[in-house]
């Protein structure tokens, strides 16, 4: 197979960036600073990540779009306002999650983020699933590229006028040197940030511009750490087709509206856990030492029973500590309860805690 | 003059007297990036050449590390414990992992001299 490049890899090059394959793409995984002063610029300054990777998926449709939409989605589709967003999954009829994603309405449809891993596949699910009078098209022809951090708002806004005004989880059409750009205020690291879809050969010069102006670009490590520390699920690893959104501790996301109808794929198997509970639950676990427990590291009560495993688990640069988080029988996720991790042979304390390890700082309202 | 030899697993070795020193090379903290974690053996264990005497972490993966040669370890470097970032700015000088009281100097015989690591290091990495 043919490793895929986006529209900034020779930008990547420049920036001496570290390559690794990824769901298909060449991505940088890091540049010539490193992991963790991306990370801690990101949290300080403002970073920019290439997610160019990941699948734009427009819907277009009439009046029947709505109602086929919300068969798949656990959303209140009826009541999302124009440009306002929502996170979501794709499920399957035991509601295991093929994908979750961002889906966003727009003019005459809706705009869905997908992973980048799942996108070819869940392109082909929602064409099954949905009537032939809707267009949908997996947008190859637009890049996407998140701007994340405390003065992110600020650079931005001096390249886009106006995306200052955007509220969190919603979005607009903003003009770059004449060509239209749909910016959401938005992202995956816990930060005050947006996402930028931009057509494939002005995103180099868009982001060129962000530099010069003191953004920086981040890789694929940093964002892996900067999501972990703000509690965020990682397709593939936190989630899966053998995990539920309830089991994800991702409940919040589901509509209340809709699971009191339910009549949305998986809603019975939602129904039931959230009525009767589930076994396994996902939690964020903190090491008490320095031992980082990495992803498939099981986890033991204090009579050494297993009743967990680990999903993801990293040195989180913000924290300045192991951070990890998984799923863990449903009687040891309380809150300060204390478990054992497995790590080369040898068993580490940890205590199960709440999530994001680090506090968001998302701007809820416009800043003026 | 002591000469420091190198270890295919990227080590380096500098022997003074019947007692080694052993961290790991520029080389390799290069390509693993920030180191966050380290575990070093105990003081007072034996370890055998070519054994995993150690682990570094960076924020990406855990690697073992090995020792070059055969021994008992007379001294680890607590400091790399408490601050691991120390090995990424200083790996081949004060950043050291562990000392070793060798058991057969003839053991270092089979390790490569600097020009011919560096060479091997270029190498493997292309």
């Amino acid at each position: 197979m043919n490793i895929k490049k986006t529209s900034l890899y020779q930008l990547h090059q420049e920036y001496r960036a570290k390559f690794v394959e990824f769901a298909g793409y060449q991505m940088p995984i890091q540049y010539s600073e490193g992991i963790v002063e991306e990370h801690k610029f990101t949290r300080s300054h403002s970073g920019i990540f290439d997610v160019s990777h990941m699948g734009q998926l427009f819907i277009y449709g009439g009046e029947d779009l709505i109602k086929d939409l919300e068969k798949i989605f656990p959303l209140d589709l009826k009541n999302l306002k124009l440009n306002h967003s929502k996170y979501s999954f794709l499920m399957d009829k035991d509601a295991g999650i093929h994908d979750d994603l961002i889906i966003t309405k727009i003019n005459e449809g809706f705009l869905i983020i997908l992973n980048a891993a799942c996108k070819d596949n869940d392109f082909k699910i929602l064409k099954e699933l949905l009537e032939e009078e809707h267009k949908m098209v997996l947008d190859e022809n637009r890049s996407l590229i998140a701007i994340q951090g405390p003065k992110s708002s600020q650079i931005l806004n001096d390249v886009v006028d106006g995306i200052k005004d955007l509220n969190f989880m919603s979005g607009n059409w903003f003009s770059f040197k004449d060509h239209k750009v749909y910016i959401t205020r938005s992202g995956y690291t816990g930060e005050d940030g947006f996402e930028i879809s931009i057509p494939n050969n002005f995103v180099d010069k868009l982001t060129r511009e962000l530099i010069n102006k003191g953004s920086k670009l981040i890789g694929l490590g940093a964002r892996d750490t900067l999501r972990l520390e703000a509690g965020l699920c990682l397709y593939g690893h936190d989630l899966d087709k053998d995990k539920t959104p309830v089991e994800a501790n991702l409940k919040w996301a589901i509509s209340k509206e809709r699971i009191s109808k339910g009549d949305f794929i998986g809603s019975d198997i939602i129904i039931k856990q959230l009525n009767n509970g589930v076994s396994k639950i996902r939690v964020g676990i903190k090491p008490e030492g320095k031992i980082i427990a990495r992803e498939k590291t099981k986890i033991f009560n204090q009579s050494d029973v297993h009743v967990g495993e680990i999903t993801s688990g990293t040195f989180g640069p913000s924290v300045n500590g192991p951070v990890a988080m998984g799923y863990i029988e449903n009687e040891f996720s309380k809150k300060d309860t204390k478990v054992f991790l497995e790590v080369r042979g040898k068993k580490h304390p940890a205590n199960i805690c709440g999530l994001p390890f680090y506090k968001k700082s998302y701007v809820k309202g416009a800043t003026k | 003059m002591t000469e420091v030899k190198y270890s295919k697993e990227h080590e380096w070795i500098k022997l003074e007297g019947d007692v080694a020193t052993i961290g790991i090379t520029k080389h390799a903290t290069e390509m693993l990036g920030d180191i966050v974690f380290t575990e070093l053996p105990e003081k007072g264990s034996n370890v055998q050449k070519d054994g995993t005497a150690g682990v570094v972490e960076s924020t990406k993966a855990a690697s073992d590390v090995y020792t070059p040669v055969s021994g008992e370890v007379v001294e680890t470097n607590q400091e790399i414990v408490d601050d691991p970032s120390k090995i990424n700015q200083d790996p081949e000088n004060t950043a050291w992992f562990f000392k070793l009281k060798v058991k057969d100097k003839s053991e270092m015989n089979s390790l490569m001299n600097k020009e011919n690591y560096d060479k091997f290091a270029k190498e493997s990495s292309s």
